[in-house]
């Protein structure tokens, strides 16, 4: 309780604080170069100066924490990566050849790039299928709340729901879990889900889907109700079929938000780490990087050399959906 | 939209509606459903059993044979294994190995001329020729059909024993300030870069779009290393509150700029104008006509920010210590899955007490979850 207090405080304390400053460094701009009640061409410069300060004072404390907490860094990180475990002595790329041989970062990376083709793939398209469906039903709208539910649960959280439903118990006994009594009724022995490699991937990438679809269904329903009506009605008229209308005429005019979803969840997918953490630490051949990454930062005491060398290595593969953001920001704002 | 009249695929869209929208939601139910199950039912029977009958194997003692009466020469010993539960016998044995070996009212014969009968009801009765010794009672085994129950014990359970009531109000240090300090900070930038014209703003607001996707990865190492260096230099420790709030304002803060900045450069200018003309700085504009003009976007990203920080593991993980008085309940969680891994009692009821806040917050603010991700993701074409 006493903790909450605190934090109640700190939290009206940090609020005035941000009050205070942009008031006070407001106040005392006004006051150093006053352009109200002065004559000509002093009032103009003062409120050219003021003009140009204005802006760099609005934005310091935001631009301060993102220098801080992201600018420094990326930069930091990459210097690291040619540095020892101690980030003191210049290894040169002694850390990316280590990385090349290490087997567990080649497992990390084969396995990502699975994770990178499947979960995108897969959220985006059942999250297009249903955005479609509910769209045509009375209780769409109840539907898709319950779809997108998921994405207010921690991953944490998801994972302990997951390991619940993929719970094992030997041949003979009553399954608990959901999976193997499903398997069971079916006729079949159930299996320890998470210690089957390569297969156990999957099983961990359904929990991501299970989250992200909600996120995918959300963009792409707004997106095909923004869709002309005119369009579909004309494929009416021409004697198209659902399907055709669908694929013909409604998914090509919504390929921009697909491959905005698309690059979205495929960003979450380079730092998924918490599900792997939870579910088997990178043990039966599950390690991805950013659980490698936290691996190696507390490994033997912490090797802040490696552990920045996975990190680079993952903003490396963000930099092109990075440049591609930028581009279309930069177009939109341009259009505008 | 398509199907304007009924057409015979209807019943197919709704049929596949039901099952995903069950797919979706039957692992969540089964976390709920078994939270609140008897913790030895939970153990042996799935969650959509909850409501039949379970058989579960059981153990009991008689009574010690101290409490033996004697009645018409022989000595007697009888009690009742289920002590008022409301349950039913099936079968009992008195040997480990065979625990279902009699069927509910036989007898069994025990040794050295002793009988035990076990009744539907669970009462028992030891008939001995002789009288009987020792102070320790007979094991009995018995099979019982134990008629469902639901009970709020493991959530008593885990508040107190496991630690996760104290996780709880942790989490919400965590999670209140993080999300309330850079609404104010991103506002004002929001501001500046939506409606202050400077040079170089073009390039500011490509950079915060860059920012949106840096990994977290990259800034732990450093900022690791930053907080260890600035917490030795002051003598004070590396890892506190004060350090987590500061490190999700930093990483929320991308996303904040980037939402109300979209959504202030929205706003009509006409509004703004006017103001100037009447003579309002662009501080005032800002106060009395942004501000609360843009609250959709700033309550937006404020359950954004709280959600994300409620649900983070990783950053709290790096910079929050692992006491009882800070680890939060993400972390508490992953421990207990260590620890407890096979005692689902408490894994699905401390899972649910982590997830009631989001989802509370998600059913009533959904409105402006959904405006925020609209908003929030980069368009593309």
């Amino acid at each position: 309780m006493q903790q909450l207090l605190f934090a109640v405080f700190t939290m009206i304390g940090g609020v005035l604080a941000c009050v205070l400053y942009f008031f006070g460094t407001n106040w005392l701009l006004d006051r150093l170069f006053p352009s109200k009640g002065r004559m000509g061409a002093e009032a103009s410069r003062n409120l050219r100066i003021t003009n140009a300060i204005r802006p760099w004072l609005f934005m310091a404390p935001a631009l301060l924490a993102l220098g801080i907490y992201l600018v420094y860094p990326v930069f930091e990180s990459f210097r690291l990566s040619f540095h020892d475990r101690t980030g003191r002595t210049f290894v040169g790329l002694s850390n990316y050849a280590w990385m090349l041989r290490d087997g567990e970062f080649r497992q990390s990376i084969f396995n990502n790039f699975l994770w990178l083709l499947v979960v995108p793939a897969l959220s985006t398209f059942f999250g297009l299928v249903i955005a479609a469906l509910t769209d045509r039903i009375w209780w769409g709208n109840i539907a898709k709340t319950l779809i997108f539910m998921p994405m207010a649960i921690s991953f944490v959280g998801a994972a302990v729901i997951w390991k619940f439903v993929y719970d094992y118990r030997a041949a003979g006994n009553e399954q608990i879990g959901l999976l193997n009594a499903l398997v069971v009724w079916l006729g079949g022995t159930p299996e320890a889900w998470m210690t089957i490699p390569f297969w156990n991937n999957f099983f961990l990438m359904v929990i991501l889907i299970w989250i992200q679809t909600g996120f995918a269904m959300v963009i792409l329903s707004a997106a095909l109700r923004g869709i002309p009506e005119e369009t579909i009605e004309a494929a009416v008229i021409d004697g198209a079929n659902g399907f055709q209308i669908f694929f013909k005429i409604m998914v090509p005019q919504i390929w921009g938000t697909i491959a905005v979803v698309w690059t979205t969840i495929t960003i979450l997918v380079l730092k998924v780490f918490d599900i792997v953490l939870a579910m088997t630490n990178g043990q039966w051949q599950t390690q991805v990087l950013a659980n490698l990454m936290f691996d190696w930062m507390f490994r033997g005491g912490g090797d802040f050399g490696r552990g920045a060398t996975i990190a680079v290595v993952i903003m490396v593969l963000v930099i092109p959906i990075m440049i591609w953001n930028i581009r279309n920001a930069t177009k939109e704002m341009e259009g505008r | 939209m398509i199907a304007s009249s009924r057409s015979p695929l209807t019943f197919l869209v709704h049929l596949s509606v039901l099952l995903l929208v069950a797919l979706w939601t039957l692992p969540t139910a089964g976390l709920l459903i078994s939270s609140l199950r008897d913790k030895d039912q939970l153990a042996v029977s799935g969650w959509w059993t909850a409501l039949s009958t379970s058989s579960q194997n059981l153990a009991g003692r008689a009574a010690s044979p101290e409490e033996q009466v004697e009645k018409d020469g022989r000595f007697v010993l009888s009690g009742n294994l289920l002590d008022g539960a409301n349950a039913k016998v099936s079968a009992f044995g008195f040997r480990p190995m065979q625990p279902a070996a009699f069927e509910a009212g036989a007898t069994a014969d025990i040794g050295d001329g002793q009988t035990l009968t076990v009744n539907e009801d669970g009462s028992y009765e030891i008939v001995s020729p002789t009288r009987m010794e020792g102070t320790r009672g007979q094991r009995i085994f018995y099979t019982a059909a134990v008629p469902p129950r639901f009970t709020l014990d493991n959530y008593r359970e885990v508040l107190s024993a496991e630690g996760i009531g104290a996780s709880f109000i942790n989490s919400l240090t965590v999670a209140i300030p993080a999300t309330i300090i850079p609404i104010l900070v991103a506002a004002f930038c929001a501001y500046a870069l939506a409606w202050m014209p400077f040079p170089g703003r073009a390039i500011l607001i490509a950079v915060v779009v860059g920012l949106l996707v840096v990994p977290l990865q990259m800034s732990l190492i450093p900022l690791l290393k930053l907080y260890n260096g600035v917490g030795a230099f002051f003598g004070v420790p590396a890892k506190t509150y004060v350090g987590i709030w500061l490190a999700h304002m930093g990483f929320g803060l991308p996303l904040a700029v980037y939402l109300l900045r979209n959504y202030m450069a929205g706003l009509p200018r006409e509004i703004m104008e006017s103001a100037r003309v009447d003579g309002a700085s662009d501080f005032d504009i800002f106060v009395k006509i942004i501000l609360p003009l843009s609250f959709p976007a700033l309550a937006s990203f404020a359950i954004f920010q709280f959600l994300w920080t409620w649900n983070d593991l990783l950053v709290a993980m790096v910079f929050l210590g692992t006491g009882n008085d800070e680890l939060v309940l993400t972390g508490r969680l992953v421990n207990l899955l260590g620890s407890r891994g096979g005692n689902w009692e408490i894994l699905t009821a401390s899972a649910f007490i982590t997830i009631v806040v989001p989802l509370i917050v998600f059913f009533s603010l959904q409105r402006y979850l959904v405006r925020g991700l609209l908003a929030g993701s980069v368009k593309g074409g």
